[in-house]
């Protein structure tokens, strides 16, 4: 291991742990240039975050330990995940054959854990977010792997970074299919993180929420570790269209990390144009949407045929 | 000398249910004697088969049996050992589990039959799993079918246990029926009743009919969609520790049959290995949409075994595509992907319907959406039962991820450089495999949700209470199976490469810690379990002061329990997504008036095969035979003619 890879290391840990909080950033102030506001400045979640840690807790004298090992375990899965990724052009920390299986697979414990700790409330309205998580998710997923079936068969890796990372031949050879995966991948990203059309996380009615309802009874520094959590969870997705349609391969650090910083940024302002210009769907769109996401990514296999 | 002590195993088991019958009923002796007996058999019987891991491969014993063809073959290779141990480990496990699960004392009628079956039924499927000869197989195939029928109708007083039972008997002898089939085609192929190598480019229509009829017969035993029909009853129906027996261990015989059939077979043609991976897919898909449907939390776990079946047969279709097209990969990933989920499966699901059954003896319930609350009053029963959901969802750090990814890996192996269409197949085989891990998530957040989380919604779960020892025990052994598989899958590589170089018979292999990244695998768990320790400590100590209150309703003055979630609600999304293939039935009132009267709303799921298909078809051929019935006028003279005129009929007939 030589000096660039330790450096390559520590710069990945520092985007993984610092920048995300940015991003959400981002996304609420290109939402107020939209509205005509001056909205929250953009280091607003670092305070919100680190206000919360510090404060005092109230939980529920329905709930047991489950509760509480919610917002560990889905941070922690989604900190282990990111450390799976390539960032920056630069290799994963973890690269072997098959880890984008344990990729979806920790985000799937995660959300497994998100989910039982809404159920130990015994709260009907973070029961309803809790279905609705489970359903879209599972349709979610498919959509997923069809895109790293692509990826794999386009890229003849079975390793995130061979997979994300191998692009420019990758492009040559199925650029069409990649449009289709690049597509289907922002859907799984915005029902992954619960964003508009999917969810809006501004929202204030609990019968119309999906994450926000499951996790209405957390408080303090539980609450700041979902949002934590969640906000990683956006770099994790988001990263994952960044490296395909940004393919840096890493000679020089001093390149490809601001790269593909200004990459994320960028699909942050994406998403907050999104929030801006659309309106929610109703819950029982949700599903066409997600089905049809999951065609896009079948339709690029078949096109993979020759 | 290993055959020596897995048959002395096997006989052990076969008599352990005997001294109980010459003892008291009320006594505790037989019962602890029995048990005893079985965990010395399952001892001896697991160091046979480990030491198989290690050694080279046996001559195997024989001896003669007079009847034409047979013969007492055993032979103790590793795919046998790897089948061997989980029938003892098993059958032992579930064995203690029964001692405070269905004392003699509380059942003086039936625990005595109920234990000489069982011993019984363990023997039978060690049989199956040693016999080296299609009529010992079939021996050991027919002890262990009708003794798990025995078993299973312990409590035969009520009608629904013999109609499931009925079900089971017919559907295993269906099966038996095409496993004879199956052997005569084969005995015609190779001119013995060994299970030697069937040549299927010498013989491609005789070896086609040989792969159906294997299908059939071990899917039919298996479980695998459509072929699951008897499945969901027997196994809500029968006592929760033969239930465990019988999903973790029987259902994995039929498993064998189709591993052993699949090594017989030399050069198979692609297409059966497509057809393999297909029905197994075709069965996790619905195994575990059937199971979102249910509101019995043993079907439920039924359901899933039709799932995880599916996932074995996927695993088997790789290997089985992988030795058509010549790719060793592919064979080794393929089949020890199918044999660790056939062991992992018998490990969650057994601590799972153990789960099951300390919920139900401490609520008399198994209707989850009567349960809630239970995580309180029974905690250690919840910690283990969780441990079994996550690892049965295929979720890291755990067993059932890792033989998941080897499924993964086969799969994924197969996309890159191959030409030809084939590959389409295991690439959508991808995704498939994904879509039934999601759904399983869904499943058990809401199984574990509705009986353990919240608040309990009736007075069945209000005084539970937690279980005892004989019943936590094989628990804790079970789930703490699941985290060492899961965390160093490395150990148990040299198991399954024995295995796999016995089912390709050619040495040179690639071992699986070439194909796998199994180090990795470990480092990536260690990394998360410490990543979740060090959140969990930290949080403790930002969590000193908390203050507590009712939980978040909205403003609403008076929430009740029954006011929370119920399993079938979590479900409903899903069932109507799925609707096209469940079928879902609901009563659904329409509300008039401004004062409408009390009504009520029930929604059920039943088996689409066997409640919609096969009983209403049945029926109507039933009433087609009504101009038949003269022949069975119950007479017993006319019976006798019959039996007279098809004597003489054979004496006539000369091919």
């Amino acid at each position: 291991m030589n000096a660039t890879r330790i450096l390559d290391l520590l710069v990945h840990l520092g985007v993984v742990l610092f920048l995300p909080p940015l991003l959400l950033g981002v996304i609420n102030k290109t939402k107020a240039f939209f509205g005509g506001r001056r909205g929250p400045p953009l280091v607003q979640l670092y305070r919100d975050i680190w206000r919360l840690l510090r404060k005092d807790t109230v939980v529920s004298t329905t709930t047991t330990w489950v509760f509480r090992a919610g917002p560990v375990v889905s941070l922690a899965t989604v900190l282990v995940a990111a450390l799976l990724l390539p960032l920056g052009g630069a290799e994963s920390p973890l690269a072997f054959t098959g880890n984008f299986v344990l990729f979806a697979y920790l985000l799937g414990l995660g959300r497994f854990f998100t989910i039982l700790a809404a159920l130990d409330t015994g709260s009907p309205f973070e029961g309803m977010g809790a279905a609705r998580e489970a359903t879209f998710s599972a349709l979610a997923e498919p959509a997923l792997f069809l895109g790293l079936v692509v990826l794999a068969r386009a890229s003849g890796s079975l390793e995130l970074g061979g997979m994300l990372g191998g692009a420019e031949g990758t492009w040559a050879k199925a650029g069409a299919s990649l449009v289709l995966v690049i597509v289907s991948l922002v859907v799984v990203m915005l029902v992954e993180n619960s964003r508009i059309p999917f969810d809006d996380p501004n929202t204030h009615l609990e019968l119309t929420m999906i994450h926000e309802v499951m996790v209405l009874d957390h408080s303090g520094p539980m609450f700041g570790m979902i949002l934590y959590g969640a906000a990683i969870k956006l770099l994790v997705l988001g990263s994952l269209v960044v490296n395909l349609v940004v393919p840096v391969t890493g000679e020089s650090l001093l390149l490809s990390w601001p790269l593909f910083i200004v990459g994320i940024l960028a699909l942050a302002v994406v998403v907050g144009v999104v929030e801006s210009s659309m309106a929610r769907l109703r819950l029982v769109q949700v599903p066409s949407l997600l089905v049809g996401a999951c065609l896009l990514s079948g339709f690029g296999v078949v096109m993979l045929v020759r | 000398m290993n055959e020596w002590l897995v048959v002395a195993g096997i006989i052990l088991a076969a008599l352990s249910g005997v001294p109980g019958l010459v003892l008291s009923r009320r006594g505790t002796a037989g019962e602890r004697l029995a048990t005893g007996l079985l965990g010395l058999g399952a001892a001896l019987a697991s160091t046979g088969a480990i030491r198989t891991f290690g050694g080279v491969p046996g001559p195997g014993l024989s001896a003669p049996w007079p009847v034409p063809g047979a013969l007492f073959a055993v032979r103790l290779d590793p795919i046998a050992a790897i089948f061997v141990l989980q029938v003892f480990v098993g059958s032992f496990l579930a064995s203690l589990y029964g001692l405070a699960y269905w004392p003699q004392a509380e059942h003086p009628f039936n625990g005595r039959k109920l234990r000489l079956f069982f011993g019984l039924l363990a023997a039978g499927m060690g049989t199956v799993t040693i016999a080296a000869n299609a009529m010992f197989f079939l021996l050991g195939w027919e002890v262990m079918a009708i003794a798990a029928f025995l078993s299973l109708t312990t409590v035969d007083e009520r009608r629904e246990v013999r109609e499931v039972g009925y079900v089971y008997l017919v559907a295993t002898h269906v099966g038996t029926l095409s496993l004879f089939a199956m052997f005569t085609l084969i005995e015609s192929i190779t001119g013995s009743f060994a299970f030697g190598g069937v040549d299927t480019v010498a013989h491609p229509v005789l070896a086609s009919a040989v792969f159906a009829l294997a299908v059939l017969g071990f899917g039919l035993k298996a479980g695998i969609m459509p072929l699951h029909v008897w499945l969901p009853g027997a196994h809500a129906r029968a006592p929760t520790h033969v239930s465990a027996v019988m999903s973790g261990v029987l259902l994995k015989m039929g498993v064998y049959g189709l591993v052993r059939v699949g090594a017989m077979l030399v050069e198979p043609p692609v297409w059966q290995g497509a057809v393999v991976l297909g029905l197994g897919a075709v069965s996790a898909v619905l195994g575990v949409a059937f199971a979102i449907g249910q509101h019995d939390l043993k079907r439920l776990l039924a359901y899933h075994s039709v799932e995880n079946v599916g996932i074995i047969f996927m695993g088997l279709g790789v290997a089985l595509i992988g030795k058509s097209v010549g790719r060793p990969e592919l064979v080794g990933l393929g089949l020890a992907g199918a044999l660790l989920h056939t062991w992992n499966h018998g490990i969650f699901k057994a601590l799972l319907f153990f789960g099951a059954g300390s919920v139900i003896h401490a609520t008399g319930t198994q209707e989850i959406d009567h349960l809630g609350g239970l995580g309180r009053r029974m905690p250690l029963t919840s910690v283990l039962f969780l441990v079994g959901a996550t690892a049965i969802c295929g979720l890291p750090p755990l067993n059932g991820f890792v033989s998941e990814l080897f499924v993964y890996l086969g799969l994924g192996r197969s996309l890159a450089g191959v030409n030809g269409t084939w590959w389409v197949l295991t690439a959508f085989a991808i995704p498939t495999l994904a879509l039934v891990g999601a759904l399983a998530s869904a499943c058990f957040a809401k199984a574990f949700g509705a009986v353990f989380l919240g608040t309990g919604r009736s007075e069945h779960a209000a005084h539970a209470h937690e279980a005892r020892w004989p019943m936590i025990v094989p628990m804790v052994v079970l789930a703490a199976l699941c985290v060492v598989i899961g965390v160093a899958p490395a150990l148990f590589a040299p198991a399954l490469d024995g295995a796999v170089v016995a089912w390709s018979g050619r040495a040179a292999h690639v071992s699986l810690a070439e194909l796998a990244p199994l180090s990795l695998v470990s480092v990536g768990a260690a990394l998360l379990l410490g990543v979740i320790g060090l959140g969990a400590l930290g949080l403790r100590r930002r969590l000193r002061r908390v203050a507590t209150t009712g939980t978040w309703d909205c403003g609403y003055a008076a929430p009740t329990a029954r006011m929370q979630y119920t399993s079938s609600s979590f479900a409903q999304n899903l069932t109507r997504l799925f609707s096209f293939v469940l079928w879902p039935r609901t009563h659904a009132p329409t509300v008039r008036g401004s004062f409408p009267a009390s009504t009520s709303f029930a929604s059920e799921v039943p088996d689409a095969v066997l409640d919609r298909l096969m009983v209403p078809a049945l029926r109507t051929v039933e009433r087609m035979m009504v101009w038949l019935r003269w022949i069975q006028a119950g007479n017993v003279h006319l019976y006798l003619t019959y039996i007279v005129a098809a004597i003489v009929l054979l004496l006539l007939w000369r091919p």
